[in-house]
């Protein structure tokens, strides 16, 4: 009121770290939140640990197997590490939904950063619970017959990475385009499930009539399946059923797996470009 | 030892600002706003506001639920974008400049918007950090307002285990950590008790003397809009009265006298004719906002009501020319009650709702002005 106030001379004021400062911190939230809630993480472990143990084993009995070599469980492992990752990613959507809900988004968006900049942050935060979850769910490989060889874990823990962060970014897009809660919560239950179902995670996709197949195809999630998949056959030693363990074909032709890795890249890219535009515009 | 870490500290120097605002050069008040409207496509929610708000004031915003007071402070906050009109807070325009504008402004908002799961330090460092705060300055920063509102043995608790109070509390805290020029609180004690309401308020100008801070604040509440320096009354998206809550009062111009008396059409026939006033009858009521009558006594019976300019001097007139028996006489300075009927034609709390029949003056469309 006497004097000219003076002016708050923030410090570290380049745009771009204060866009990178940004992102740690919504991420870090995040992280305080995994930390804090034990029994969320147990009970979305618990669901695919659950899975491979009583389906693998029912199933694997009914269909062809060797002493050695994989079965049905090694065919399940890789659908159940997706499962695994896809969960909390998703869940990074429903807790941008609920911050909005519960008001804290509005914190968060008066600050002066970039809303694509929480975007990102929220998204990396997802992506890194999610490998994490993912991460705990390893040392099951021994149950798939999925040897511990410390170079093919950690190229699965790379590719969970990769997987959760296209998932994450697909959970955004939709928790900023649905912006009512009930119909955002409606519309994930309906996508989840032939996502899933239709990924090749449980049983063989090339059994499924034309029309099936193709939204196989189709379905990002079927190259993320396909890639942890064919990054464990690699390694093992044993036979390997055919019929099992044929995952998605473009004409008669299965992309590499580096290539399946990039297609997964791109979508979760454009998936995050798209939403950034769509929440930056938003009032 | 408190008050070394609320100075403005060696991050916070005068002489940085990015360049002066273009369009003025004396100090820049606080907020402007020229011209200032936001249509949504159901209609009007702000139709041309202006103001003026000058730096280390205490302005109010007063006005029903749904007059524009909420549209017109996110305008300001730069979370609507105006239709049309510009403003500028601290010296930066809100639509062409809004990372500036959002640097020098701290907002508390109606709805609690704090993350529960998390601690209050934890809160209040995500904030800090999100505006560039160095974790060891925000660390001493949230230690000193923390102590300032009482709430420094619970900085490491969840805030779900916060009462409502607290939470605001740690709101206002919040909205303070990174220095802001301008503090803005929408409906900052809504949904509290009277007691902890008058807490806050407390707190609030504690925390104005220590900051030399611009509050901005609306607010439906009538002893709320008395602490601001100045207020103004929005109505239908338009600001229809603005001043100090007594000079607006003094545009009322007049006290109230009520008085009982053993035969009131007498009484009121002798007004009118001794005294040459218009008189109003009260007729007692719940509810009632007569201010100082003595209640429950007197029962089934009303009051009656008298404008005159100086109440305190009219009194042994009256009561020596009416020539009726007088049981009570009080006398009722103009309250923001009376200015916003004055203005509006209704009570600002019963939306829409007219006051007590025939019990206040008429209003006449030059008052509106």
């Amino acid at each position: 009121m006497t004097a000219v106030q003076a002016e708050p001379a923030l410090p570290g004021s380049g745009r771009l770290t204060d866009e990178l400062r940004a992102i740690q911190v919504v991420w870090h939230r995040d992280m305080l939140h995994y930390q804090r809630d034990r029994i969320k993480v147990l009970v979305t472990l618990l669901q695919p640990a659950l899975m491979l143990l009583v389906l693998g084993a029912g199933l694997s009995a009914l269909l062809p197997t060797s002493a050695q070599g994989a079965d049905y469980r090694t065919f399940l492992f890789p659908g159940m590490l997706v499962m695994t990752v896809h969960s909390p990613a998703i869940g990074a959507g429903v807790s941008l939904v609920s911050d909005r809900q519960m008001g804290f988004l509005r914190e968060m968006v008066v600050a002066p950063v970039r809303r694509e900049t929480l975007l990102v942050g929220k998204c990396l935060g997802g992506a890194t619970v999610a490998a994490c979850q993912g991460a705990l769910l390893l040392p099951l490989a021994g149950i798939a017959r999925v040897p511990y060889d410390p170079v093919l874990l950690a190229l699965l823990l790379g590719e969970m990475v990769l997987i959760a962060l296209m998932l994450t970014a697909f959970g955004m897009l939709l928790a900023v385009t649905v912006r009512r809660t009930e119909t955002f919560h409606a519309l994930l239950s309906l996508l989840m499930m032939p996502l899933i179902f239709l990924s090749g995670a449980m049983f063989p996709a090339a059994g499924l009539p034309g029309w099936l197949s193709w939204a196989v195809t189709l379905n990002p999630v079927s190259y993320a399946v396909d890639a942890l998949r064919r990054t464990i056959t690699g390694r093992l030693t044993g036979p390997i059923p055919d019929r099992l363990f044929t995952g998605p074909h473009w004409g008669g032709w299965a992309p590499p797996v580096q290539l399946e890795l990039l297609l997964i890249g791109v979508v979760g890219v454009v998936m995050l470009v798209l939403g950034g535009r769509r929440f930056g515009r938003s009032e | 030892m408190i008050t070394r870490y609320l100075r403005p500290t060696r991050y916070f120097t005068a002489g940085t600002r990015h360049g002066p605002p273009s369009e003025d050069v004396e100090p820049a008040p606080a907020i402007r706003a020229r011209a200032l409207a936001k249509t949504y496509p159901d209609g009007a929610a702000v139709r041309g506001v202006d103001l003026t708000v000058g730096a280390g004031e205490t302005f109010g915003f007063l006005g029903p639920n749904g007059a524009g007071k909420t549209t017109t402070i996110s305008m300001l906050c730069t979370l609507t974008a105006p239709t049309s009109g510009r403003a500028w807070v601290a010296g930066h325009d809100v639509a062409a400049a809004s990372h500036q504008v959002r640097r020098h402004i701290g907002l508390v908002f109606q709805e609690m918007t704090l993350d529960q799961g998390l601690t209050a330090w934890e809160n209040l460092r995500f904030h800090a950090r999100l505006y560039g705060l160095p974790t060891a300055v925000a660390h001493e920063r949230a230690a000193a307002l923390l102590d300032l509102v009482e709430l420094g043995d619970r900085r490491d608790s969840l805030v779900r285990t916060f009462s409502g109070g607290m939470k605001r509390r740690l709101e206002i805290v919040r909205g303070l950590m990174h220095r802001p020029r301008v503090l803005f609180l929408d409906e900052p004690t809504l949904g509290l008790d009277p007691q902890t309401r008058a807490q806050i308020w407390d707190h609030l100008h504690q925390l104005r003397r220590r900051e030399t801070i611009t509050l901005f604040l609306t607010t439906h509440y009538l002893d709320e809009a008395e602490q601001c320096d100045r207020i103004a009354i929005i109505d239908e998206g338009r600001i229809i009265a603005e001043g100090s809550p007594d000079r607006l009062k003094s545009v009322i111009g007049a006290d109230r006298v009520e008085l009982r008396t053993r035969d009131d059409t007498a009484a009121a026939e002798r007004l009118r004719t001794e005294f040459g006033l218009d008189v109003d009858f009260i007729p007692q009521g719940p509810g009632d906002p007569g201010g100082g009558a003595d209640g429950s006594e007197g029962g089934g019976a009303g009051r009656l009501s008298v404008r005159v300019a100086d109440g305190a001097a009219f009194v042994p007139r009256l009561c020596a020319g009416l020539g009726v028996a007088v049981e009570s006489v009080t006398v009722v300075r103009p309250s923001l009650d009376d200015v916003f009927f004055h203005y509006t034609g209704r009570n600002i709390r019963e939306d829409g709702a007219p006051r007590l029949p025939g019990a206040r003056v008429p209003l006449t469309p030059e008052a509106r002005s």
